[in-house]
């Protein structure tokens, strides 16, 4: 291996890396707010891309309708859960929320998709239409089970994976596309070629990062959801609500899962199952960063990206078996470090 | 005999099972469908055993049944053996495969065991999908059929009876297996690792047995699976179809055998249904069924987490136990002569970080007596009795028993040397019955392993184990609760149930973490009554109490701890005169 092709592997390595790291991130702060460990978030972003190519094309997109039938069951849900108590402040907020908005944005999507709104358009749209969808499925999956162990939230993640793919396939079918690189310009370095692309998508998560530790470190919201997360049961009792929490969450990672959609879209062919993928190897950074430490999540994910492009260069065919498989030492170097109490059921 | 009556009841409609197939009341496409049923309940009995009763979560299980699979392709289509051959082998790679794997897995904690499975779940599916000489993404086609006697067993109704056969076996070495003295070891894993330890069970192998029985399971439904279907691709050893089984487990109710059956056909029979009527509602053909199936996965753990066995069928019924034996006993250990120094701590001291829990602390047991370990809250009693159990190991200093020194002590090292404790916070399996709780305490007494158990050779030694466990039962007062579940006692008779379980390892010394907080008055003088006879027989008693009474009168000796380090030893009579055990006790008098 020359050092050109070692600087081409280290900058597909880092871009890839870079989405990783946002999916990640999006899995730690979901994990640590509630527990879940969100097999879906893949799904966020396969849809988004889907959603941009189709409006790209001048197509209306199915998400609207998607979202139009999860509102309906995250409505029904809450209906069931709450039928003693309702009061018309839910009423109304679920009639905004699960029915009106997505009503609204279907309407909205079927007026403006003829017209080719452009690139910035198209993906304002697509990220409006996916980051409602993630307090939706937190409300009809997670929030009933909230108090649960981890293990029983990992079965639902799986099965909220799967019916989101199924219905992926449904409202999406079969086939891949791609989007419209968001920039076409390209630069060498030396004898490297540096596309624009790259460069938008090392920016757009570099910001997307920093917004999220002022978020964190700095606003009142932030620190409320860092309190959920070091200790449930001390921020109900200073009076933070769980579930608003929960949805926030979810929401936060609908958002980066939908950017992170808009950043992958241009630099591969995604499906309505592409998600998965991607999320699971977002999982792997997850992990190595201990589904704790933000900072380490973003360098683990960088090496994720980065060690997936030497195996694909040296053994393209066994490129997923070793990502996966390099996450087994390092949950066995967890395990002994940080050995936690047996979980109560 | 009415005691063989659900016996024959049971062998019964296991022979009127096989037979129906071939009585033309059911039609091929039923008997294709129960073959496959069939085929995944015995992934998903390995599960239930794994996650509902060893507390192992695995979504990779697919992958052993894609061990077994493989190895029968290969060693058919390739090397042309005989496919009743290559059901030792398929087993045998199962098993290596889920050695290496489980010796890993095993040992992940928490929720990082699940996490490890869906990776090597995923990788094994990738490996399988790019061997060339598996026939990577295509597989292997031209598998051979079963044959017995040149007549090849390709009609679903004669791979019917293959396949029954096997799910049978399975069930009866299952149940065998979680009757013995190794599944008490297995059940107790889930709901109390620190029980399971404190009584010498090794707790790693007891999980890599499990893990690896379920693998050798889903070996046998892969080597099935492969005869029936003909052809092996990596498809159905992904981690979709690892989600699957783990759901067939859950949907029948995690825990129970019969169960993972009844899982196995409903997610079997709901799938097909689905893949039937879905494509005709939405006017597309696509996997649409998984919308489904994820759905009922949600909808499960939010309504019925326990499964649907125990909403039909109630809770397990009490276990069978094996007659008594006539007048065999277990062999009862010699015990030091009275007076024989067993236990000296000598400057025993234990620090967590800055903190220093026990402050040099030295005191000594010797047999046949009782000696009482009190002081105030946060004194150090609980960190010394887990230095003596071999819970924590020692900062400095040196702790012996019997001239063993034991710096490092594990629990199961303890419980060799003949250590028997309670513990402070109960430690009982809920869903076990009480009798098989104390038998737990007799768990190095017996050698009886995974295999005697399978093949019901473990009868003997059981009856003796549960007899010595019902006389120790006896002995606390419970004979009459022996089989109930454990679940639905009182906090102080469990209390009582661990001091069974304690006797019932035939200890040298008795470690008491407060066994009489939350026992009634009479219960607390039947109690003290027990550890003098105890005494006498020869057994020193070491009790961590905060009843004063109760110690007072029963101690030989106390020793009095503050703030980790002891500030007084002596008679009952002295210690309640001492100065200083009445300043940490009451305040300073100034």
């Amino acid at each position: 291996m020359d050092t050109t092709i070692f600087l081409f592997l280290l900058q597909d390595g880092i871009i890839n890396g870079a989405v990783y790291a946002l999916v990640a991130i999006a899995l730690v702060l979901v994990f640590a707010v509630t527990r879940v460990i969100l097999v879906p978030q893949g799904e966020f972003v396969a849809f988004t891309a889907l959603t941009i190519a189709a409006l790209e094309n001048g197509v209306a997109p199915a998400t609207p309708w998607l979202l139009l039938a999860l509102g309906g069951l995250a409505a029904l849900s809450e209906l069931i859960r709450h039928f003693r108590d309702l009061t018309l402040r839910r009423v109304a907020r679920i009639a905004l929320f699960d029915l009106a908005l997505p009503i609204a944005l279907l309407l909205l999507t079927r007026w403006i998709a003829p017209m080719k709104i452009g690139q910035v358009g198209s993906i304002l749209l697509a990220v409006a239409l996916i980051t409602p969808m993630g307090p939706m499925l937190y409300r009809i999956a997670f929030e009933p089970i909230a108090h649960s162990s981890v293990l029983v939230l990992l079965m639902a993640s799986f099965g909220v994976h799967f019916s989101l793919m199924g219905l992926g396939l449904l409202f999406f079918g079969p086939e891949g596309t791609g989007t419209t690189p968001l920039s076409s310009q390209s630069f060498s370095l030396g004898e490297l070629l540096i596309t624009g692309q790259s460069v938008a998508v090392l920016i757009v998560t570099a910001l997307l990062l920093l917004l999220f530790a002022l978020f964190f470190g700095r606003t009142l919201l932030g620190k409320a959801l860092r309190a959920c997360s070091s200790n449930r049961t001390g921020a109900r009792l200073v009076g933070i609500p769980i579930s608003a929490a929960g949805q926030i969450a979810f929401a936060l990672a609908a958002l980066i899962g939908a950017v992170s959609g808009a950043l992958v879209g241009p630099l591969m062919t995604v499906a309505y199952d592409s998600g998965f993928l991607i999320g699971l190897k977002a999982f792997v950074a997850a992990i190595l960063g201990g589904l704790v430490s933000y900072p380490l999540t973003v360098l683990a994910a960088l090496t994720v990206g980065f060690a997936e492009a030497l195996f694909s260069f040296w053994a393209s065919n066994f490129k997923e078996v070793l990502v996966f498989t390099l996450i087994i030492p390092v949950l066995a170097w967890r395990s002994l470090v940080a050995p936690h109490a047996e979980e109560a059921e | 005999m009415k005691r063989h009556a659900p016996r024959l009841i049971r062998a019964a409609s296991a022979a009127a099972i096989l037979i129906l197939p071939f009585t033309g009341l059911m039609p091929d496409y039923w008997i294709t469908l129960f073959n496959y049923i069939g085929i995944s309940s015995l992934v998903a009995i390995g599960l239930v055993l794994l996650t509902g009763v060893g507390g192992m979560t695995s979504f990779g299980q697919a992958a052993f049944v894609g061990f077994g699979a493989y190895t029968t392709g290969v060693l058919t289509v390739y090397y042309g053996v005989s496919p009743w051959l290559t059901l030792p082998a398929a087993i045998a790679v199962t098993m290596v495969a889920a050695l290496l794997v489980g010796a890993i897995t095993v040992r992940l904690s928490g929720h990082y065991l699940p996490l490890g499975t869906i990776a090597w779940g995923i990788a094994f599916f990738y490996l399988f999908g790019n061997m060339s000489w598996l026939g990577a993404h295509d597989g292997l086609p031209g598998i051979p059929a079963l044959q017995i006697g040149g007549y090849a067993l390709i009609q679903p109704r004669d791979y019917f009876v293959v396949v029954w056969i096997a799910v049978v076996l399975a069930v009866i070495a299952t149940q065998n297996l979680l009757s013995g003295r190794v599944g008490r070891a297995v059940r107790a894993l889930r709901r109390s690792t620190r029980a399971a330890e404190a009584f010498g069970v090794n707790t790693a192998g007891a999980k890599l047995l499990v893990f690896v029985y379920a693998a050798m399971l889903a070996g046998l439904a892969g080597w099935l699976y492969a005869h029936f279907q003909r052809s092996v691709s990596p498809g159905p050893f992904g981690i979709t179809a690892g989600t699957e089984y783990l759901l067939m487990a859950v949907l029948g109710g995690a825990g129970r055998v019969y169960g993972a059956i009844l899982g196995a056909a409903g997610i079997t029979f709901l799938r097909d249904q689905l893949q039937d009527w879905l494509p005709k509602l939405l006017g597309h053909t696509g996997n649409f069924e998984i919308i489904a199936l994820g759905a009922v996965l949600v909808l499960l753990l939010q309504t019925a987490p326990g499964g649907l066995w125990p909403i039909l069928f109630g809770p397990p019924p009490a276990p069978k136990l094996p007659p008594p034996p006539d007048g065999d006993r277990l062999p009862v250990r010699a015990l030091p002569p009275p007076g024989t120094p067993l236990l000296q701590a000598d400057q025993a001291r234990k620090t967590f970080g800055g903190l220093v829990a026990v402050n040099d602390v030295s005191f000594e047991v010797d047999s046949g007596r009782i000696i009482g370990l009190i002081g105030p809250n946060g004194a150090g009693k609980s960190t010394t009795f887990n230095l003596i159990t071999g819970v924590l190991p020692l900062t400095s200093g040196q702790i012996e028993f019997e001239g063993h020194p034991l710096e490092a002590q594990t629990p199961r090292r303890a419980a060799l040397l003949g250590l028997g404790r309670t513990f402070q916070h109960v430690e009982i399996v809920a869903d076990m019955s009480v009798i098989e709780n104390v038998a737990l305490g007799a768990n190095l007494r017996g050698q009886a392993g995974a295999l005697r158990a399978i093949f019901r050779l473990d009868r003997a030694e059981e009856a003796l184990l549960l007899d010595s466990a019902m006389r120790a039962l006896a002995r606390v007062g419970l004979a009459d609760l022996a089989h109930e579940p454990a679940g639905t006692l009182a906090l102080g008779q469990l209390r009582l149930v661990e001091v069974a379980r304690a006797l019932c390892l035939e200890p040298v010394l008795l470690l008491l973490d407060e066994p009489a907080a939350g026992l009634r008055v009479g219960e607390k003088k039947a109690l003290a009554r027990l550890l003098r006879e105890v005494r006498a027989e020869g057994i020193s008693v070491l009790l961590v109490e905060h009843d004063m009474d109760f110690v007072m009168s029963l101690a030989d000796r106390l020793v009095v701890l503050d703030f980790g380090t002891k500030i007084a030893e002596g008679i009952p009579a002295a210690i309640r005169q001492d100065p200083a055990v009445l300043e940490a006790y009451l305040g300073g008098v100034s």
